[in-house]
């Protein structure tokens, strides 16, 4: 059998990897150093590759996207952390105005190769400050790559796509998958930007899920399999580029279509995708297109309270057969 | 103060402020004829500080600056015609004409770019330096803000994390007494917006003549020294006026009575011109050298205006590093 790591294993490895390659890459951000980070993503790295290339930074969100721009457009790749995906609002600047912006209006002179990873999404208790699944924020923005892995072997293929981007790319890693497990990545692993992957296949119906919601979305089509339908999921990885494609290919073969998703219903990136299939995909539907999202509440603190207001796999599942008996 | 350009030097510095001026009345005056739309924020007044600080920089160093920053893009070697053609969205702009006039970039001379979010630019300096000293380069970082950006958050983290970090910036304050309408003076809890913030960062801070070029040259020239031998950054800042209003037609009625005028006899220009007759140079070599400013102005003027459109096709360009916008197969 494979060597089985965790998704929080994957992140610092899959830096290391670029890291041990490339020498212009470097990190900063809130205790990433010697501390490894908050939720440990970047244990190791302050060890092997020391203070030049691993930086603690203070408090200092605007500072930290803000320099890690002026470095990227300067011949440096940096990797910037910002502990929290909610606190990505104090420098949303940088993010909504300047890295995207930056190439188009200097009429391509200028290029922005930096990542900047974040601790995305709920399911940990940690009150509506801490817990947002915030993706969409960035959909919102043209100019931005998307990146959101499900997979220990996704945050290391994709971090090294993301790392070796000339375009500025906004990684989310997701809270609640920190903890869990599947095979590492051989060496030399990368998986391009803006292809999704196909991570159950089927023939009844199709469910298109991203980071959190891909577990949830396997484990409703496993019990649906008990009742003898076949679920296809496709994980979609990124946002940007947003690989319709494949979503269109399996529509075409399963006629349903069932998007989860852990942002709000509310401008949530599910009804982009939506959108594009009803106008291109108008033909192949034979049922309303679905969508299980977050309800449009900030994140309450209680688990029964926050249950009633994320994607479950119960609500996955109900959603599914209702789609099926239409 | 030791000051100690030479007469050559400086007659060149004059005409480059020359140009500018002139580069700056004509933006003005197609602004009122309808050929430059959206907005402009002109520097004149402001010479100065962009020819004295690119004077004393390498050609490698980095500048960062506003959207008042026809000057320092022009002073770092943007010609006055393509920065007209970007005002006039003509192709040959110096951004093709995506930028405008608040966003002038010359990357390849060092011109990182003109910023538009008041304060946002001075992190970038910060991390255009850390990158030149993770390189080794030598290269030195500049940022250039206005007044208003100095009660901005990203100021004092930028600031603050390039004195923790060393970093071979400086920072260059263009106080220009106001922020849009309102007087900096009446929002601002000390007497010198940038220079007064320094010390809270244990950072040195000059407060300087920025309508005397030779002074600006100087000052940069030192502060540029210090963070490439390791000394850290500096914050300067000048003293300045802007002459026009903030932006296209503002008539700037909220100045006291006696204030422009009062700027006005400190003008850069004027002030470059006595110090350029103490050296002796003759009256000829002055009118000599407005006269081939304002020739390089009328040629830019004439080959903005005979420019072409952008290429409409344009618009879907230049997103990615491939070239192109795509955001989805
Ligand atoms: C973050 C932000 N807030 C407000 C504005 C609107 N605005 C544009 S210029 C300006 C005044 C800035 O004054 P100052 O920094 O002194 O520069 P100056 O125009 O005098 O060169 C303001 C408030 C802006 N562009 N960005
Ligand atoms: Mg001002």
């Amino acid at each position: 059998m494979a060597d089985v790591i965790t998704y929080r294993e994957a992140v610092s490895e899959g830096i290391a990897r670029e890291m041990r390659r490339d020498p212009s890459v470097v990190c900063l951000g809130e205790d990433i150093g010697a501390a490894g980070g908050v939720f440990k993503t970047t244990a190791g790295l302050f060890a092997e590759f020391g203070p030049d290339r691993i930086k603690d930074t203070p408090i200092s969100e605007q500072a930290i996207v803000g320099m890690a721009m002026g470095a990227a457009m300067t011949g440096v790749r940096p990797v910037a952390e910002i502990m929290f995906s909610d606190f990505l609002a104090c420098c949303w600047d940088y993010l909504a105005n300047e890295i995207p912006k930056m190439r188009y209006m200097t009429g391509g002179q200028v290029k922005v190769p930096l990542v900047v990873r974040t601790a995305n999404g709920g399911g940990l208790g940690f009150g509506a400050q801490h817990s947002q699944s915030v993706e969409n924020w960035a959909l919102a923005v043209p100019g931005l790559k998307v990146v959101a892995p499900a997979t220990p072997a996704d945050v290391i293929g994709l971090l090294a796509a993301a790392i070796r981007s000339d375009d500025p790319v906004l990684f989310f890693e997701h809270k609640g998958l920190f903890a869990s497990k599947g095979e590492t990545a051989p060496d030399g692993h990368l998986v391009p930007l803006g292809q999704a992957a196909v991570a159950r296949a089927g023939s009844d119906v199709t469910i298109v899920a991203l980071a959190s919601t891909v577990p949830l979305a396997l484990a409703a089509a496993d019990e649906l399999a008990e009742g003898g339908v076949a679920a296809e999921v496709v994980d979609l990885r990124c946002l940007v580029p947003l690989d319709m494609a494949t979503v269109l290919a399996s529509v075409g073969k399963t006629s349903r279509l069932l998007i989860v998703e852990e942002n709000p219903y509310q401008g949530g990136w599910g009804g982009t995708v939506a959108s594009v299939v009803a106008d291109e995909g108008f033909e192949l539907l034979d049922a309303p297109i679905r969508r299980v999202a977050a309800e449009c509440v900030p994140l309450p603190f209680a688990d029964v309270l926050e249950d009633q207001v994320i994607p479950t796999t119960a609500k996955v599942v109900a959603a599914l057969r209702s789609l099926l008996a239409y | 103060m030791a000051v100690d350009i030479g007469a050559r030097d400086l007659l060149g510095l004059y005409e480059q402020m020359s140009v500018i001026r002139g580069t700056e009345r004509a933006a003005h005056d197609l602004f009122l004829a309808g050929l430059v739309k959206g907005t402009t924020h002109l520097a004149a007044g402001h010479e100065a500080v962009a020819v004295g600080a690119s004077f004393a920089l390498r050609p490698d160093d980095y500048v960062f600056a506003t959207y008042r920053g026809h000057h320092h893009a022009m002073a770092r070697g943007a010609t006055p015609a393509e920065c007209l053609a970007e005002l006039m969205s003509k192709r040959t702009g110096v951004c093709k004409a995506k930028g405008g006039s608040m966003h002038l970039t010359k990357a390849s001379a060092g011109m990182l770019g003109s910023y538009a979010i008041v304060g946002a630019h001075l992190p970038m300096a910060a991390g255009a330096a850390w990158s030149a000293k993770l390189r080794g380069s030598g290269q030195v970082a500049v940022a250039f803000f206005g007044d208003g950006a100095t009660n901005i958050g990203a100021l004092h983290e930028a600031l603050n994390l390039a004195a923790v970090w060393a970093l071979p910036v400086l920072f260059i304050c263009e106080n220009n007494l106001y922020m849009e309408y309102t007087p900096i003076g009446s929002v601002t809890a000390v007497a010198h917006p940038a220079a007064d913030r320094a010390p809270a960062y244990l950072l040195p801070a000059e407060v300087i003549d920025g309508n005397d070029v030779a002074v600006v040259a100087d000052a940069v020239r030192r502060a540029a020294a210090r963070a490439r031998d390791g000394g850290g950054p500096t914050v300067l800042e000048a003293l300045t006026y802007r002459q026009f209003g903030h932006s296209r037609t503002d008539p700037a009625t909220y100045r006291p009575a006696g204030e422009l005028e009062s700027w006005l006899a400190r003008d850069p220009l004027e002030l470059a011109r006595q110090r350029l007759a103490d050296h002796g140079v003759p009256q000829a070599d002055i009118a000599a050298a407005d006269a081939r400013a304002a020739q390089v102005v009328a040629e830019a003027v004439a080959a903005a205006k005979a420019a072409d459109p952008p290429d409409p096709a344009d618009a879907l360009t230049d997103v990615w590093a491939d070239g192109g916008s795509a955001w989805r197969t």
